[in-house]
């Protein structure tokens, strides 16, 4: 590869980092709204949304062998993935969370920590018991396709994508899709209903709010709802892009999404999108440090391969927290007295 | 004292006590307000005025005691259960939603009285339009009334310190409540904008038709506005009274001034209050 080719390569590399990035983004937001209203970081939302990746599992596996339409599938496995994790997540606010609600802060975390490695292991037990460790997503054949490929209606926009550098599967198109769908509907909840002023007043002052006629227990399960139900369409969207999921998969990204919110500025909506896009496209540029490198003949960089990748979320969680604590878009939180 | 199914008071506090730990910071107070009245709650800090606003709005539950609005019991209730029940209340801080604007702090205070339920919302139904037309309305009612109207869509923190506690009491209002419980309302404010103030609480009573109760250290502003004053003085009831007798009293005086020569400041400031505001 050489220069010429290098402009294509990275909006190949941006563009499926960016795809990724919305997964993280989804799942982002499932740890900001919680610390949004109770300062708690939810670590049992990996599992959450492991949970929702399961069912979208199960969905396709039982629905393989019908005719039925592929996007019907989906719909049903990204309902009934919303509805299990989002039950999920509330039972575990009433069960774990509140009856710690006035515990000292580090009580509820190490709950928090607990409650994943039950899920974990409640997971590989329940799928274990049918003999099923990994999880190979049973898509229909149409969402392997490439997107705007060779004999589809749109062959020519496909081929003008590829010519920049853009060439997707219908299954990531999808999961953009949903992942921008599920932000409009979310932007619209929480900025202009009532639902939404309370979860804002609740995050905001839990007291005042109270005092305001809100009820914040009813606020905070509601919370966790739609939390876990944005965990459980990550969950699905995360399934078809890597195929293949298990019991443990959620600690990874659900560590790197939390990542994102962090990035972001905890709490912040917005915050946690950007920090998940942020996220996706520098784990994509990472994994192809390498080739960066052969390119400008830089032997160092020759030797950062997909396997740093990791290492990348991390570091910018690092620097983050050093230089910029309260994140991206994040607000320090002074109190005036 | 009259009895408590006297129909005269909207709020019934009888033999109120917190007890937290060894120290009891109100102690057996009984108080009645009167419908439609301005009433005052004074007294030197840490008497345990506003421990006495918290038992009220179910903050704390009190440790020993009866209160009633309306005829309607609120020991026990949650805060936003009191407000469902007809009572608002002010901060001494004060307590604004900081990213929200004027407009969406108010319909925040609508909150209980919105009939649409949280699936009305996700399907924008026709009720969830309707309600959240009547919050906007009700909230820009209200920021009209206590002179904010232009300032809807202004962040609340932009607001001047005085403006903010303008706003609180907007929030508060919109609650619809049968009672107000400003704290300390004056705190913080220029002699304009209390003067202003005095004139927004009688409007509170007359156009309203709510009941205010106040806690508040600006003897001037309390003498000239209350029919009536209870004073609190280490957590007990020290006397109740028309505001001539509460500046007549020399308990009271003894309370803010001490026994010795040794009053302070603060003391020597509120008595002076007392004796010029009419």
């Amino acid at each position: 590869m050489d220069l010429s080719t290098l402009g294509p390569f990275l909006v190949g590399v941006i563009t499926s980092g960016l795809v990724l990035g919305f997964v993280y983004a989804i799942i982002a937001l499932g740890y900001t709204m919680v610390y949004g209203v109770l300062q708690l970081i939810n670590f049992a939302h990996s599992e959450v949304f492991v949970t929702g990746a399961v069912v979208g599992f199960e969905i396709f596996r039982v629905l393989e062998p019908s005719p039925m339409n592929g996007y019907l599938k989906l719909l049903i496995a990204l309902i009934a993935a919303m509805v299990a994790s989002g039950m999920l997540n509330v039972i575990i606010e009433r069960l774990a969370y509140r009856p710690l609600r006035n515990a000292p802060r580090l009580v509820p975390l190490i709950t928090a920590i607990g409650v994943s490695l039950i899920l974990q292991d409640v997971i590989r037990i329940i799928e274990g018991f049918q003999g099923r460790f990994d999880l190979t997503y049973k898509l229909p054949p149409a969402f392997n396709t490439n997107f705007c490929g060779a004999d589809s209606s749109c062959e020519a926009l496909g081929t003008a994508l590829t010519k920049v550098g853009i060439s997707l599967q219908i299954k990531e198109v999808i999961v953009v899709a949903v992942s921008l769908l599920s932000l409009a509907l979310l932007n619209y909840l929480v900025n202009s209903t009532k639902l939404g002023r309370a979860i804002r007043a609740v995050a905001q002052d839990r007291v005042t709010a109270g005092l305001m006629g809100i009820d914040s227990n009813r606020i905070i399960a509601l919370t966790f709802l739609i939390g876990g139900a944005l965990g459980g369409i990550s969950g699905v969207l995360f399934g078809m892009k890597f195929g293949t999921i298990n019991a443990y998969s959620g600690f990874d990204p659900g560590i790197i999404a939390f990542t994102a919110a962090v990035l972001g500025g905890i709490g912040s909506i917005p915050g946690a999108v950007l920090g998940g896009l942020v996220l996706g496209v520098i784990q994509n540029l990472i994994g192809v440090t390498n080739v960066l490198g052969s390119i400008l003949n830089i032997a160092n960089l020759q030797a950062i391969d997909a396997s740093y990748q990791r290492i990348g979320a991390f570091l910018v969680l690092v620097l983050i927290l050093i230089f910029k604590p309260t994140g991206l878009l994040g607000r320090s939180n002074t109190e005036k007295v | 004292m009259s009895s408590a199914s006297n129909n005269s008071f909207i709020l019934d506090v009888r033999g109120l006590t917190k007890v937290f730990g060894g120290l009891t910071a109100v102690n057996d107070v009984t108080l009645q307000i009167p419908r439609q009245g301005i009433v005052s709650v004074i007294g030197p800090n840490g008497a345990g005025k506003t421990t006495f606003f918290n038992m009220i709005t179910g903050i704390y539950e009190p440790t020993t005691g009866f209160i009633e609005l309306d005829g309607v019991n609120l020991v026990g209730l949650r805060p936003d259960q009191v407000t469902s029940a007809g009572i608002a209340r002010t901060f001494q801080n004060i307590r604004l939603f900081a990213s929200m604007d004027c407009q969406e702090n108010v319909m925040v205070g609508r909150h209980s009285r919105l009939k649409a339920g949280y699936i009305d919302s996700l399907f924008r139904t026709k009720r969830f339009y309707e309600s959240e037309q009547e919050a906007r309305d009700v909230a820009n009612m209200m920021l009209d009334f206590v002179g904010l109207g232009q300032f809807r869509y202004e962040m609340a923190t932009n607001l001047p310190y005085g403006d903010q506690r303008k706003l609180e009491i907007a929030r508060a209002l919109a609650t619809s409540p049968k009672l107000v419980l400003l704290d300390e309302p004056a705190a913080g404010m220029n002699p304009r904008e209390t003067e202003e103030l005095k004139s927004l609480i009688r409007r509170i009573r007359d156009e309203l038709g709510v009941t205010v109760c106040l806690i508040e250290h600006d003897m001037r502003l309390v003498m000239t506005l209350s029919e009536y004053i209870t004073v609190l003085n280490y957590g007990s009831k020290l006397a109740e009274g028309l505001p001539h007798e509460i500046r007549n009293n020399p308990q009271v005086m003894e309370a803010y001034l001490g026994r010795g020569a040794v009053a302070g400041e603060y003391g020597k400031e509120a008595v002076a209050g007392m004796q010029e505001g009419v």
